[in-house]
């Protein structure tokens, strides 16, 4: 989708502000944003792409003015509600009304360090050779889907250089929406800085993208 | 803060202080917990990885042992993901590794413009500036104006290659080793590899800057 998150080649978004020694949390919330998150994570409810679908759908407004972990929580109560396991009213008054959807796993602390020690690998096997072979130029699609992609908008339409056969994943704009793995081959894409930016480009850029087969056509 | 009190002239009062996202988020962990959903000590556990265990160190050592085994940097260039877990390092946002090496001729730079996708395995959780707009919307359209921001000029030749973190994989870059360095153990070297020159908005820091 064409949201707030695409954010590649926008201007006026202010200064980087990097900020020395900076602490891992900035409040004691964002500890319990980030382990209650990934503890919903591990139920095995929804994928990684659809939760990444659901930070992307928040109103343009909130996403841009929100921190990354405001983001988390906002798009985590989404995915509760979405699946059963919570309800707006529960949200609104913070406590339990009803027994909700019972999750395949429940994290627990004897769990944490064998699940985030093993994660969330991706790679899947597909039993086709690959399209595009390294060296080989190609064409970045337009589209424009209303649903999840992993294809910026700044680098649709685009030509560019297969850098690398990355190996086979899960496709995103597939599995963010229910519609199963659906692995596809996976490219590092290289292109021009000119290329994508047009008159006054940096002449020593270049930028890469990691493309599914599916986004890249033959020229 | 019962301690503060508000004048009153304040038309409504608040029962405390929280801010929005601390009752939301208590308001979230309350709910949770009172349906068995979630565990309030696997949260702390998770926490205390991110705080103590995981985080850039575990970079460091993967760079420091790439300068002084060139084996070693051979496997990570071939095969990042096993050269890393060789290491022990591995999991959650570090399971398809890439490294990509600076040369005297190119400088790497590491973006997720989408989300905030980072490599936490090596570099733990990412600082706000990474997944804020600002970096996010200018590292691909004028890479030198954000690094400037950082305080890193490059020179004018220098290629400046950007990797959009677009998919599942995770980017670690190898800093260039600074000058001045021979006969370092991988300690003293691991010393001068900051979390920043491995995201590529900094060089490795020289002997002197370290001291």
């Amino acid at each position: 989708m064409n949201g707030p998150h695409d954010l590649g080649g926008q201007h006026g978004l202010g200064p980087i502000a990097p900020e020395k020694d900076e602490p891992y949390f900035h409040a004691e919330w964002e500890k319990r944003a980030l382990g209650i998150t990934l503890s919903c994570g591990a139920f095995g409810a929804w994928t990684l792409d659809e939760s990444r679908h659901a930070r992307e759908s928040l109103p343009p407004p909130i996403y841009l003015s929100a921190s990354y972990y405001e983001i988390w929580v906002r798009a985590l109560e989404t995915l509760l509600k979405r699946h059963g396991f919570i309800t707006q009213a529960e949200l609104d008054t913070g406590h339990m009304l009803e027994k909700g959807r019972e999750p395949k796993r429940v994290l627990k602390a004897e769990m944490v360090a064998g699940v985030l020690a093993t994660g969330g690998p991706c790679d899947r096997p597909v039993d086709r050779p690959p399209r595009f072979a390294v060296g080989q130029t190609v064409r970045t699609k337009n589209f424009n889907p209303k649903t999840h992609t992993r294809l910026p908008r700044y680098a649709r339409a685009k030509v560019g250089v297969v850098e690398a056969v990355q190996g086979s994943f899960v496709f995103p704009d597939d599995n963010a929406h229910g519609k199963g793995e659906n692995p596809q081959w996976l490219y590092t894409v290289v292109f021009d800085a000119g290329e994508i930016w047009g008159e006054g480009a940096d002449p020593t850029l270049t930028v890469s993208i990691d493309a599914w087969e599916s986004y890249l056509e033959r020229v | 803060m019962s301690e503060h009190h508000h004048g009153d002239g304040h038309g409504h009062h608040h029962d405390n202080h929280f801010t929005d996202m601390e009752a939301r988020v208590k308001a979230l962990e309350t709910v949770l917990t009172e349906k068995g959903l979630i565990d309030p000590e696997a949260i702390d556990a998770i926490v205390e990885t991110y705080e103590t265990k995981v985080g850039p160190r575990n970079g460091a050592r993967v760079v420091a042992k790439a300068w002084s085994d060139p084996e070693f940097a051979d496997w990570l260039k071939r095969d990042a993901t096993a050269a890393i877990a060789s290491l022990g390092f591995a999991g959650r946002q570090g399971e398809h590794m890439r490294a990509v090496f600076n040369t005297p001729d190119t400088h790497n730079l590491v973006v997720c413009t989408l989300c905030s996708c980072y490599p936490w395995a090596v570099l733990g959780l990412p600082p706000v500036w990474y997944k804020a707009p600002p970096y996010r919307s200018r590292a691909v359209i004028d890479p030198r104006g954000v690094l400037a921001e950082f305080g890193l000029e490059l020179s004018a030749e220098k290629k400046i290659r950007v990797w959009d973190s677009t998919a599942e994989l995770r980017y670690l870059v190898v800093p260039e080793r600074p000058e001045g360095t021979e006969g370092f153990s991988e300690d003293a070297l691991a010393e001068l590899v900051t979390r920043d020159s491995m995201i590529g908005t900094a060089l490795a820091l020289s002997p002197e800057a370290a001291r």
